[in-house]
C-alpha cells in the first residue's frame, strides 16, 4: 500500500526530473544562444514573482477564464437539461449545436474583435464559446441516459413533476455534468492563452507574446508556459474535488 | 365484486409484430399471493408490466378496486430483478421518496420503522453504493411498503442475489406479510420460491404466452419445501414447465 503510493509520488517526479536534466544537457551542450537552460527559466520566474507582474498576469487570466465559464455554465446546464428532457427541442437544436461545436474557438477571434473589441469582453466571449458546448452535450446525453428504472420508479411514486427534476433528473445527470465542466474549464484554459496572445495587455497569453516580442525573453516564455500548466492542473484538480460529494460518489465507485 | 383486487380481462400485447401476451385473464382476490412462473422469454414480464400500468395493453382490460388502469399509481408499487434504489440518495432518503403530506418528522419516523422492518436499522445515512446486493433489496423493499401499497409487484426481485441471501429475502417477505397485508403478484423462475410463498401459482405458456396452468398451495406457513405435498407440487409444476 505504503509502496504504491510512494512509486506514485517518486516515479513522475523521476521522470520530471530526467526530463529536466536532458533540457539542461541539451542547451549546454549546443550553446543555442537563444534557448533557455532550466536554471534560466527558474531565475527568469522568480524576476516576474519579484516584480509582481506574474501575479497581474494570472489573476487576469483567472478572471477571464472565471467569468467566460461561469456564463458557459449558466447557459449549458439549463440549455442541456431542456434538450435532454424534452425530445422536439433536442431534435430542433442538436444539429445546429453540433455543427457549431467543431469550430474551433480560436476561429472566432475575429469575429470576437469585431463584435467586442480588443477589450476584456473578447476572451470572456471566446470562453464562453469553447466551454458552453462540451458542458451542454454533456448535460444533454446525460438526460438522455438516465437509466428507465429509475424514472419508472418515480413515475411509480406518482411523484410530480418538479419532485422528480429536483430529486432524480438532475442527481442523476450530476456526474455528468461534472465531467463537462471538466472537459470545458480544461478548453477554457487552452482557449485563455490563444486569445490572449492577441491585442490584449494583460494575462499569461500576452505575457508569452511580450516576452518574445521584448528581445527573445525565452525564459519568460518557457515559465509562463510551465506556470500554464501548473495552473490547468490545479484547475483540473479543483474540479474533481466535486467527483467526491456524496451524491455523485456512485458514479465514481467500481 | 368486493373481494376482487384485480380483475384482468383478455388482456393482450405485443411489439410490433410480435405477439407477446396471447389473452391472459385472471383475478386476483384482495390479499393474495399469486405467483406466476414460465419459460424465460415468455412474456412474463410484459404481462406484470401492463397489469402494473407501465405498459398499455394492446386489447383487453385491467381493472384494480373495479376502476381501469390508465397508468402506474403509488397504489401498486414494482419491485424488479435490478433494483431502482437511488444512487444518489441515503438509505433514509430513498425509503421516504415515496412519501408526501405528512410532516418531515412523521416521514422519517415512519421511514425509520420500515427502515427496522427489513432489518437496516442503523444503516439510514448510508448510501447504496455502500450496501451489498441483498440490502439493497431490503431498501427497495422498505421504499416499497411505507407507502402502504395494496399492491406489490414483484419482477423477480431475488434472483440477482445468491441463492442464500434469496432464501432469506423470502423469508423476510413472508414475515412482512405476515404484519401486512398486500396484494402480490410475483413473477420467478424459482418454482420452490413459488411454492414458498404463493397461495396459487400460474405456469404460463411460451410466446404468445397464456395461462397454461393453474396450482393452488393450500399449505400452512412457514412452508416446508421438504414436505412430501410440497416436493408433491414440485413436481406437478416443473412437468408443466417441461422438465
Amino acid at each position: 500500500m505504503s509502496n504504491s503510493k510512494l512509486f506514485r509520488i517518486a516515479a513522475p517526479v523521476f521522470v520530471i526530473a530526467l526530463l529536466i536534466a536532458v533540457w539542461w544537457l541539451i542547451v549546454d551542450r549546443s550553446n543555442n544562444p537563444i534557448f533557455p537552460t532550466p536554471g534560466q527559466v527558474a531565475t527568469g520566474a522568480w524576476e516576474l514573482v519579484q516584480d509582481g507582474s506574474l501575479w497581474e498576469h494570472i489573476t487576469a487570466s483567472l478572471f477571464r477564464v472565471g467569468l467566460g465559464f461561469a456564463l458557459a455554465f449558466l447557459v449549458a446546464v439549463p440549455l442541456g437539461l431542456w434538450m435532454g428532457w424534452v425530445s422536439g427541442a433536442f431534435y430542433t437544436l442538436n444539429p445546429l449545436f453540433q455543427m457549431l461545436r467543431p469550430i474551433s474557438p480560436i476561429a472566432w477571434i475575429p469575429v470576437a474583435i469585431l463584435w467586442f473589441g480588443v477589450g476584456d469582453t473578447s476572451p470572456i466571449f471566446l470562453i464562453f464559446i469553447s466551454s458552453v458546448f462540451p458542458m451542454m452535450v454533456q448535460t444533454t446525453m446525460g438526460v438522455r441516459t438516465i437509466d428507465r428504472r429509475y424514472l419508472r420508479a418515480a413515475a411509480n411514486f406518482g411523484v410530480s413533476r418538479t419532485v422528480l427534476f429536483r430529486r432524480v433528473v438532475i442527481p442523476a445527470v450530476l456526474p455528468e455534468i461534472i465531467i463537462g465542466m471538466r472537459i470545458g474549464i480544461g478548453v477554457a484554459w487552452l482557449v485563455v492563452v490563444a486569445a490572449e496572445m492577441i491585442a490584449l495587455r494583460s494575462g499569461l497569453g500576452y505575457l508569452i507574446m511580450d516576452s518574445r516580442n521584448a528581445g527573445n525573453r525565452y525564459d519568460l516564455v518557457i515559465a509562463s508556459m510551465i506556470i500554464i500548466g501548473v495552473i490547468g492542473l490545479l484547475l483540473d484538480g479543483a474540479t474533481r474535488l466535486l467527483e467526491r460529494m456524496n451524491t455523485v460518489k456512485w458514479r465514481y465507485v467500481r | 365484486m368486493s373481494d376482487k383486487k384485480i380483475v384482468i380481462d383478455g388482456v393482450t400485447k405485443g411489439f410490433g409484430a410480435l405477439s407477446v401476451v396471447g389473452g391472459v385473464s385472471l383475478d386476483v382476490r384482495d390479499g393474495e399471493f399469486v405467483a406466476i412462473v414460465g419459460p424465460s422469454g415468455c412474456g412474463k414480464s410484459t404481462l406484470l408490466n401492463v397489469i402494473a400500468g407501465f405498459e398499455r395493453p394492446d386489447g383487453g382490460t385491467i381493472r384494480i378496486d373495479g376502476v381501469q388502469t390508465t397508468g402506474p399509481s403509488a397504489n401498486g408499487i414494482m419491485i424488479s430483478q435490478h433494483g431502482s434504489v437511488f444512487p444518489w440518495l441515503t438509505v433514509q432518503e430513498n425509503v421516504m421518496f415515496g412519501l408526501s403530506g405528512a410532516s418531515h418528522r412523521d416521514q422519517v419516523e415512519l421511514a425509520g420503522r420500515y427502515i427496522a422492518m427489513v432489518g437496516l436499522a442503523g444503516f439510514e445515512a448510508s448510501y447504496p453504493h455502500e450496501l451489498s446486493g441483498g440490502m439493497l433489496k431490503r431498501v427497495e423493499l422498505a421504499r416499497a411498503l411505507v407507502v402502504k401499497p395494496e399492491i406489490l409487484y414483484m419482477d423477480e426481485p431475488f434472483s440477482a442475489l445468491d441463492a442464500l441471501m434469496s432464501l432469506k429475502m423470502q423469508i423476510e417477505l413472508r414475515r412482512i406479510l405476515d404484519e401486512e397485508r398486500h396484494t402480490v403478484l410475483l413473477i420467478t423462475h424459482d418454482v420452490e420460491e413459488a411454492i414458498y410463498l404463493a397461495d396459487r401459482i400460474l405456469v404460463l405458456s411460451a410466446r404468445p404466452t397464456t395461462i397454461q396452468t393453474t396450482f393452488h398451495v393450500d399449505l400452512p406457513h412457514p412452508r416446508k419445501l421438504s414436505s412430501p405435498e410440497a416436493q408433491e407440487l414440485r413436481e406437478a409444476i416443473l412437468k408443466e414447465l417441461g422438465l
